[in-house]
């Protein structure tokens, strides 16, 4: 008889690495943190047999600075986080958005405490990122493709907002192909110095203010905020909104959740199916661009809507936004983790959300 | 009652017979306009000019990106005829990091105040430092947040007026000055650190070369060139008094010159 070794399953964390590798990722900076930690680990194992850079920055706030760097030169760049630490870049995150620079961040956030910091942007000024929240590793991986495409595409910052439960779960997801995209000709490479064109990647903008004297000297931010503005807006109106729904034709009751959450949600959706509740669910797949249209239009033949979230209610305010009254939103979602803080939660339990949902039927 | 020449008298009771012409533009080539809203007798244009100057000379214009900081020469940042990142306060150093990994054929600099480098970025520098990083930085050190309207920096020298420490710098309410040159120094991933000023032309001429040996020294690692400019406005004395100011206030405890250069063979 032959032994035959099982070969593990890889961690989350190791496939999304794999993930952002294959995307092109060529460049990565971190610091560590749980349950982020294994990503940046990974990274700094994969990156170097693709040809990239894993830099273990002094902190968070360093490590975006690094991205930056590597970012306009061209370089397709990410670094990632928790919460914790997604605040100390968040001024980086602004600034990057304004300066059009293309990065992806992961955060494995502990719970779902972040979802404000993460929808709304915790850093300064007017504007927005786009969100991906996936629900297992297997979207992670098609997030983080789809994460590169739209950074590069809108050059600006994307999140993928995931958890202790996305980066710890051990599954097997087919290896993706490698590509090293070219270097975009926004990005610097020194050449253009001495043409009288010099390329300039700024937060401040390009624009250049008169001296009044006939030539031109300084900044002019209020032409950069409007056109960032405008380019924002467009971007919010051009990336679609995504969803995964599930028993919405006849549902009285439609629950929402989102991101590693939403799958035991599920689960509890479809038990109750099951014993013939007429229960629905709906979860957000993108949390920016919030898919509001499509809630308000799903929802509208329902009796109410339940949202569940681990937290005190953060996408409560964007569902109550989204159906604009018309049904009544109910609560069943609450702060839930163990004392390691990590956000493992015990309310995620299929018996505990079925008794939620059953008492939130109208 | 004055001892100066006078300067020639141009007539202006009849209208002149030409258009005025620009018979000598001393712009230098890599600085698009040489216009700029900086104030008059600052030190920041002169010592910036003096970078260029040193990126042209040794012809790394077109291998060249230069990282700004936050400060009054920041309106500099989109003047530039070389590729510019333009940072946040403090960050220029793991920007620059950033840059040299992805593109290490790249030159790569920065361009700091001492309240950018050794208030809001001194865990940046000195990391960069001891990591060897292959950048070249250069602090434009005035001792005050120039941009603000001249507060104090941990730069600040002892005795130094600004704005927040009026009757000037007291080490027992304000504590002491960062000598940032020093400390650098001492790390071991840094091969070259030099401190030059702009407060005469003798020591322009001298902070060029300084300018240029951190711009060789940088392809072996780390390099910073700590360049003392003029700040009359925040330091609240007379334009044509401000490089005397820093003589005084600057002169008698900072040495002017290499401190330290391993890329030479030692004697
Ligand atoms: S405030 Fe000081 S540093 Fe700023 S432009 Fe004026 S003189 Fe220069």
């Amino acid at each position: 008889m032959i032994a035959v070794a099982p070969t593990p399953l890889p961690a989350g964390s190791d496939v999304i690495a794999a993930a952002m590798v294959a995307a092109g990722c060529r460049f990565f900076a971190g610091y560590p943190m749980t349950p982020f930690t294994e990503i940046l680990e990974a990274m700094a194992r994969r990156l170097p047999q693709a040809g990239g850079v894993c830099l273990n920055a002094e902190s968070e706030i360093e490590a975006i600075g690094m991205c930056w760097g590597a970012a306009a030169a061209g370089t397709l760049a990410a670094t990632g986080s928790t919460g914790q630490g997604l605040s100390l870049m968040q001024e980086s995150l602004a600034e990057m958005a304004l300066a059009r620079l293309p990065l992806v961040v992961v955060d494995m956030a502990r719970g779902q405490g972040d979802y404000f910091q993460a929808t709304r942007g915790g850093g300064h000024g007017d504007y927005r990122l786009p969100v991906l929240a996936p629900i297992d590793v297997a979207e992670a991986v098609a997030h983080v493709k789809l994460a590169f495409t739209w950074a590069e595409a809108w050059r600006t910052p994307v999140l993928v907002l995931g958890d202790y439960y996305l980066a710890h779960t051990h599954r097997s997801v087919a290896e993706p192909t490698r590509s090293t995209p070219l270097p975009p000709p926004w990005s610097l490479d020194g050449t253009t110095g001495g043409s009288g064109h010099a390329k300039l990647i700024s937060p401040l903008g390009t624009t250049k203010q008169r001296d009044g004297l006939g030539g031109e000297a300084g900044y002019d931010l209020s032409v950069h905020y409007h056109d960032a503005a405008a380019r924002t807006a467009t971007m919010l109106r051009c990336l679609p909104p995504q969803t995964e729904s599930l028993y919405l034709d006849d549902a009285e009751l439609v629950v929402i959740a989102y991101g590693t959450p939403a799958a035991y949600v599920r689960a509890a959706v479809r038990e109750l199916r099951a014993r013939g509740a007429r229960v629905g669910y709906l979860r957000p797949v993108t949390l920016v661009p919030f898919p509001s249209a499509a809630i308000a239009r799903l929802t509208g033949s329902a009796r109410a809507v339940a949202v569940y979230e681990n937290n005190t209610g953060q996408a409560l305010d964007d569902v109550r936004l989204a159906v604009e009254g018309r049904v009544p939103v109910r609560w069943i979602g609450g702060l839930s983790m163990d004392a390691s803080g990590f956000g493992i939660a015990p309310d995620l339990d299929v018996r505990i959300l079925s008794r939620r949902i059953e008492e939130a039927m109208p | 009652m004055t001892d100066r020449p006078m300067l020639p008298i141009i007539p202006s009771a009849t209208a002149p017979t030409r258009p005025a012409t620009l018979l000598h533009d001393r712009t230098p080539d890599l600085i698009d306009v040489g216009a700029h809203q900086l104030c008059p007798g600052c030190g920041e244009p002169v010592a910036l000019r003096a970078i260029v100057e040193a990126v042209a000379e040794l012809d790394l214009t077109r291998a060249c990106v230069a990282v700004f900081g936050i400060g009054c020469y920041t309106a500099f940042s989109n003047n530039l005829d070389i590729e510019v990142v333009q940072a946040l306060h403090g960050r220029a150093p793991s920007v620059a990091t950033g840059l040299v990994r992805a593109r290490p054929e790249l030159t790569v600099l920065t361009v700091q105040g001492d309240g950018d480098m050794v208030n809001e970025g001194l865990q940046e520098v000195l990391h960069a430092a001891a990591r060897g990083e292959r950048i070249a930085c250069f602090m434009l050190d005035n001792g005050v947040l120039g941009e603000t309207g001249g507060h104090m920096t941990a730069a600040t020298p002892l005795g130094q007026r600004t704005k927040n420490t009026l009757e000037g710098r007291d080490a027992a309410r304000h504590g002491h000055p960062i000598e940032l040159s020093d400390l650098v120094a001492r790390l071991d991933g840094t091969r070259y650190v030099a401190r030059g000023a702009v407060n005469s032309a003798v020591n322009v001429h001298r902070t060029k070369k300084l300018i240029h040996g951190a711009l060789r020294a940088r392809q072996h690692g780390f390099a910073l060139v700590e360049i003392l400019t003029m700040c009359p406005t925040g330091w609240f004395v007379d334009t044509t008094e401000a490089p005397d100011y820093l003589v005084q206030r600057r002169g008698p405890d900072q040495i002017l010159g290499v401190v330290k250069d391993t890329t030479r063979p030692t004697t």
